[in-house]
């Protein structure tokens, strides 16, 4: 560890030596930059490549996409610099920026290939699918779906059924409904969360569900 | 599993679950200790309810997790 003024975090050697020559004059800076961009470039890449199968993101587009997650997250790494504290090691804390800017990126990429996907369609039909039912157990699973459905309009504010319905019933992922709806991640989870807990109560109350199971 | 279980499983929330703000907050802290055989749940049980249960902050998670691992 290498010790700065007071104020300043302590910092493993290596991460010290890239806050050292990221804050350098000069060209100890640029090789500094440009050491961190060709990191940052190879795990875009990979980062892509892991979610080539659920993206369809490849070849040229997803090379061009890498460059650009890696450009961004130089960007916010550079603005954010001064509020490393050495916490991780610094590679980690960066490439933390890559793999963000690609889950934003791939979640604006969902509406080019899914155009027509409508937010507040109520396809209640595929909810057993969605929930695991058995397709066998038909009148079991036309009350359930029934109930679930009850509870989602009694039960739910607006925003909460708008959301629980594009993500659990029309199976939008997540990252694309940030994108476009203009939220931040956050908030939507937030909001799905407690229209999940939302719904289980009703059905608990209603006898759908056992209360023992409840707060699992 | 019938299906109320499986029903049950998919409305399931944890008190525990810090949300994605935190997680992300603490994921390159989380990944740290992964990656160095530390018991990151134990020191952030909030983290590690959130990564099981939420689908896009588990995915960064792994992301993370395999470009510390691979020295990248």
């Amino acid at each position: 560890m290498i010790p700065h003024d007071d104020d300043a975090p302590v910092l493993d050697p290596a991460s010290a030596e890239w806050i050292s020559a990221l804050t350098a004059a000069g060209r100890d800076r640029e090789a500094g930059l440009a050491r961190l961009h060709g990191l940052l470039i190879r795990v875009a890449v990979h980062e892509l490549r892991r979610r080539e199968a659920s993206s369809a993101v490849t070849g040229a587009e997803l090379d061009d996409m890498a460059h650009q997650c890696a450009a961004d997250a130089m960007l916010a790494i550079l603005d954010k610099l001064d509020t490393f504290r050495g916490e991780s090691r610094f590679t980690t804390w960066a490439y933390k920026f890559v793999v963000l800017e690609v889950s934003s990126k791939l979640g604006r990429h969902y509406w080019r290939r899914h155009p027509t996907t409508l937010l507040d369609a109520e396809d209640w039909e595929r909810l057993p699918d969605r929930f695991g039912v058995d397709p066998g157990e038909h009148a079991e699973r036309a009350d359930l779906v029934k109930a679930v459905q009850r509870a989602v309009e009694e039960t739910l504010t607006d925003h909460q059924r708008r959301l629980f319905t594009a993500i659990v019933v029309n199976q939008v992922p997540l990252d694309a409904l940030v994108s476009q709806l203009g939220l931040n991640r956050n908030a939507v989870y937030k909001a799905v969360f407690d229209a999940r807990r939302k719904i289980r109560l009703f059905l608990i109350a209603n006898g759908y569900l056992d209360e023992r199971r409840q707060g699992r | 599993m019938n299906h109320r279980e499986q029903l049950e499983r998919v409305l399931a929330t944890d008190p525990a679950d810090v949300g994605c703000e935190q997680a992300i907050a603490l994921l390159h802290m989380y990944a740290d200790m992964i990656a160095t055989d530390k018991d990151a749940a134990r020191e952030y049980p909030g983290v590690a309810a959130h990564l099981a249960a939420c689908g896009p902050c588990g995915e960064d998670f792994q992301g993370l997790l395999e470009a510390v691992t691979a020295g990248a």
